[in-house]
């Protein structure tokens, strides 16, 4: 399957070891052009930021002092903080790949009515604040619950038998619910353009159905599963109102801690040496992380999904299929179904009366937020943010694929690539609240006097996208077979035609799921953006956290009404962009 | 030349394109600090900028009548939590982000004065406002508002297990009133901390029982702890959850009983929620507004902090911010006079202890409650 050492690789060195020619110097230096806006973005709005808060924090006053640190090292609660939050990541990770790799067959493999549905209902969870979602955690699992009132009135129970509040459960259930989406995008799609007939052989030559899975699929899929793992776990080691407040006041990761000290406590050099902590962990994963990718990805053989996709037959298969979007429907839908379902209810009856008070502004309020308007800041700031992830995230790939890495190559260029891929994924791992504080101590002079900014707002909500980007689009560049490409060529193709009609409906797929969660990342986005001092523009996030802000059953209504809308505008958002064809391509 | 063009890789360039369309298109479709193009050329109308909290709200039309007073712009920036905007102040303060800090409260004053961020100033209306509010005899910090945090407990839960309410906190560690409370963790709410303060002032830190004796007796009575007033007004107070919670007594705060009613679909006769107001079982908060070190146009800011501490703004706090005017020429409203209750005797502790005493205050109730 192994395709020779494609040839283009090795053209691509800056310095080629024969032939020092004008042209090869110009193509070099062009190359490197492409590093200027992804450097500049990183460090403008990265580094810079970052390093101009942590300087601040270690040497207020330019000398350091270690006093403030003697507490890190005093006692062992920010090593049990650290160990609490390795585990507690690697945990849900693992259940979240465990549980939503069926799925990823059954979308890879089948196809039957609702599909699209169901995968944009199963992506909702990701844009919804922690707030509502633990709202409709204790409507489900709550003392108070159906489905405790249930099990007390059928087994006569005096206490409620089921309670998850402020336990670990909770909060991997949180995990499970946040990102299966993310699994289930990046792996079912790579998944459904990966040829069954590896597969298919295996099983002539007699292995069973487990082997072939565990010997043959797995590992082909495994750049792709890594890829997901990895975002999913960076995303639950800096996971923070998950942990507040689902988890309760007794569980605590290395972001919690960083915003308690730099909050509360205004204690600033043990926050940005806990935030250190956290950024050099991430930069550490992802090397080891690029490393194992180098050698996972192989060429693969691909087929278009029309090809492989088939209705399920016989009742294995129907059962299979139903059983996965069951599971689906359960864990990620009923909690949102919950949601709607209180929005619309009030004193035990059907009323849309919450939605009726989201369009009155009964005190003249200068900050009251009509929803269409809510509504279009949330889309603009996405739609912009999509834009330029998907901008920046294609240059980012195509400057990180090369076929393989050439090993042991010391040029300038090579050195850039093994630096670049770790540094995409550190704004995932970086805390927000040390981020936000950078901008406001470093983008305070023009001409970067971005501190408020609307255009501060989509660069945060870009920083954080990015990684999804090149986490999807990468494994499926990866995996187009050099052979393709030189036959393409060898036909008399020029190489922007290879591009168009080879590379391109190949990769449109993972761009587009790129783009759904820089989409989705920004909708849903509060922390870095409520962190920034903005000028009003309040998006939907926002305006749900101003509702559950104050007592009333009509705020709390309006919170569950503005979160139904928000579900609604993401699942036709989904819809949409799914729909959304690059330059009129064909589907791969 | 067609070396050239085999290498150079036409996704790039259209990426490279793409991000040429969005640096030209960006600023302009972004204006980023656009002073107000319409006005004048004589006369550009100034501005004052105000950096708050997230929960500031006030009313257009008041808003409106200090533009038109004062032919100015009002440029309010909002940037999370009382404690986050008082850090980004502290950390910009040679280049402060606006002219004007409002949301300041007692818990935090001291670290706003240490740092130096604000610089005096007396304004008249000063003599309006009772002198218990006035923390700062320097006139840096310049009260706007109170409220006192209070438990608050669902009326009609009380009534129909026949058991009669709390009125003081020594009650919630009674056997009767087991599981029946939530409380929000100091560590991170500001009633939390409030309520925790609270506790500090009415049963001391030195003597047979202290404060920390009260909170082992109130875990072991399972009081529930929550991160934040929402978490525990909407998912577990019996009334605020609509029936999905089982805590009818919270935390909250002396004015949630009107705003109950100002909010609800249906008139209500009396408020569904009551204060417990006993002896110093409530925390009172008080709100403060300073003009900011190197503001730009120092003028203006104090128009506007006279403003604010006027009557046309103060009579408008109540229905929007839910607090207490400091103003007492101002009136409140109905729904106010009607069903709020001001408690017997809050609690107030020195500001700059609370600073001082801030971590190591939580440290032990963490260690104490939450073990």
């Amino acid at each position: 399957m192994r395709g020779g050492e494609p040839r283009a690789c090795r053209r691509w060195r800056l310095w080629p070891t024969e032939g020092w020619t004008a042209n090869t110097l110009l193509s070099g230096l062009l190359r490197l052009l492409v590093y200027v806006p992804l450097l500049s973005f990183f460090i403008l709005f990265y580094f810079y930021p970052l390093t101009s808060i942590l300087s601040l924090s270690f040497a207020p006053q330019g000398s350091i002092s270690l006093e403030p640190l003697s507490r890190l090292f005093g006692t062992t609660r920010y090593l049990q903080t650290l160990w609490f939050t390795i585990w507690q990541a690697a945990l849900s990770t693992f259940l979240t790949v465990l549980l939503a790799l069926p799925g990823c067959y059954v979308f890879a493999r089948y196809g039957f009515p609702g599909k699209s549905l169901v995968r944009a209902l199963t992506t909702v969870p990701f844009v919804l604040p922690t707030m509502v979602v633990s709202l409709a955690f204790t409507a489900l699992f709550g003392p108070r619950s159906l489905i405790n009132l249930a099990l007390m009135q059928a087994f006569g129970f005096d206490q409620p038998p089921l309670d998850l509040q402020h336990t670990i459960f909770i909060i991997i259930l949180a995990h499970v619910f946040y990102n299966y989406t993310l699994v289930l995008r990046i792996v079912g799609t790579y998944w459904s353009n990966l040829s069954p007939q590896v597969e298919e052989a295996a099983r002539m030559l007699g292995s069973s159905r487990w082997r072939a899975l565990w010997e043959v699929t797995l590992p082909l899929l495994a750049p792709a599963i890594a890829a997901a793992a990895i975002l999913v776990f960076v995303f639950d080691f800096t996971s923070f109102g998950v942990i507040l407040v689902l988890g309760g006041p007794r569980f605590a990761t290395l972001e919690v801690a960083i915003y308690r000290q730099t909050v509360h406590y205004l204690n600033l050099p043990l926050a940005a040496a806990l935030s250190m902590i956290q950024i050099l962990f991430t930069f550490a994963l992802m090397a080891v992380y690029t490393r194992l990718q180098s050698t996972m990805s192989l060429p693969v053989e691909l087929r278009s999904r029309r090809a492989i996709q088939r209705s399920p037959r016989g009742w294995r298969e129907v059962l299979l299929v139903g059983g996965n979007v069951a599971l689906m429907l359960i864990l990620l839908v009923t909690p949102l179904v919950a949601l709607v379902e209180r929005s619309l209810t009030l004193e035990g009856r059907f009323s849309l009366a919450f939605y009726r008070a989201l369009f009155r502004n009964p005190r003249g309020s200068a900050f009251y937020v009509p929803p269409i308007a809510a509504v279009r800041n949330s889309v603009s700031f996405a739609l912009a943010a999509v834009a330029l992830s998907v901008t920046l995230g294609l240059l980012a790939a195509s400057v990180l694929d090369t076929g393989r890495p050439a090993r042991g190559s010391a040029s300038l260029r090579g050195w850039l690539r093994r630096l670049l891929d770790p540094i995409v994924m550190l704004p995932l791992g970086t805390s927000a609240v040390t981020l936000g504080l950078g901008y406001i101590v470093a983008l305070d002079e023009p001409p970067l006097n971005l501190r408020t900014s609307p255009l501060l707002v989509v660069l945060a909500h870009t920083l954080v996208a990015l990684p999804f980007m090149v986490r999807s689009v990468l494994p499926a560049l990866r995996s187009i077979q050099p052979q393709l490409r030189q036959a393409a060529a060898m036909m008399g193709a020029s190489p922007w035609r290879v591009r168009r009609e080879v590379d391109l409906p190949i990769v449109s797929r993972a761009v587009l799921v790129g783009a759904v969660f820089a989409f989705t990342v920004s909708m849903g986005e509060f922390g870095a953006t409520s962190l920034i001092a903005r000028p009003e523009r309040p998006t939907m996030p926002v305006a749900i956290y101003r509702f559950l802000g104050r007592p009333g059953a009509v705020n709390y209504g309006q919170a569950l009404a503005m979160s139904t809308l928000l579900m609604l505008v993401c699942t036709v958002g989904f819809l949409v962009i799914e729909r959304f064809r690059v330059g009129g391509v064909g589907e791969f | 030349m067609s070396r050239i063009r085999m290498r150079v890789r036409p996704l790039m360039v259209l990426a490279l394109l793409g991000l040429l369309v969005l640096v030209a298109c960006g600023p302009a479709a972004t204006p980023t600090e656009a002073p107000t193009v319409v006005e004048t050329a004589t006369s550009p109308p100034r501005t004052v900028r105000v950096m708050t909290h997230d929960s500031f709200d006030i009313s257009e039309e008041v808003l409106n009548t200090f533009e038109a007073e004062h032919d100015a712009r009002i440029e309010i920036l909002k940037a999370g939590d009382a404690g986050v905007v008082l850090n980004q102040a502290i950390l910009s303060k040679d280049n402060p982000l606006a002219d004007v800090l409002y949301g300041v409260d007692n818990t935090l004053l001291s670290r706003a004065l240490e740092a130096g961020i604000f610089v005096p100033y007396q304004s008249p209306l000063l003599d309006q406002i009772p002198d218990r509010f006035e923390l700062d005899d320097q006139h840096r910090a310049l009260p706007v508002d109170y409220g006192d945090v209070c438990l608050n407990y669902e009326k009609a839960w009380f009534e129909s297990e026949g058991l009669e309410p709390p009125s003081h906190l020594e009650d919630l560690t009674e056997p009767d009133y087991e599981g029946l409370t939530v409380v929000e963790n100091p560590a991170t709410s500001s009633p939390g901390l409030a309520f925790m303060l609270a506790t500090i002032g009415h049963f001391g830190e030195d003597g047979d029982y202290t404060w920390l004796d009260y909170w082992a007796d109130l875990r072991d009575n399972d009081v529930l702890v929550t991160e934040g007033w929402s978490e525990a007004y909407y998912e577990q107070f019996t009334y605020g959850s609509g029936g999905s919670g089982d805590r009818p007594v919270v935390v909250s705060y002396a004015s949630s009983p009107p705003v109950e009613v100002h909010f609800s679909e249906e008139p209500f006769e009396e408020a569904p929620t009551a204060v417990v107001v006993g002896d110093g079982s409530c925390f009172r908060q008080i709100e403060f507004v300073g003009v900011l070190k190197n503001a730009q146009n120092l003028d203006l800011a104090r128009e506007w902090i006279d403003f604010m501490l006027g009557e046309t703004f103060q009579e408008d706090i109540p229905l929007h911010m839910f607090v207490f005017p400091a103003n007492q020429k101002a009136a409140l409203p109905d729904v106010f006079v009607e069903f709020a209750v001001t408690p017997d005797n809050p609690v107030t502790i020195d500001y700059t202890a609370i600073e001082a005493n801030r971590e190591s205050w939580i440290d032990a109730w963490t260690e104490t409650t939450l073990r």
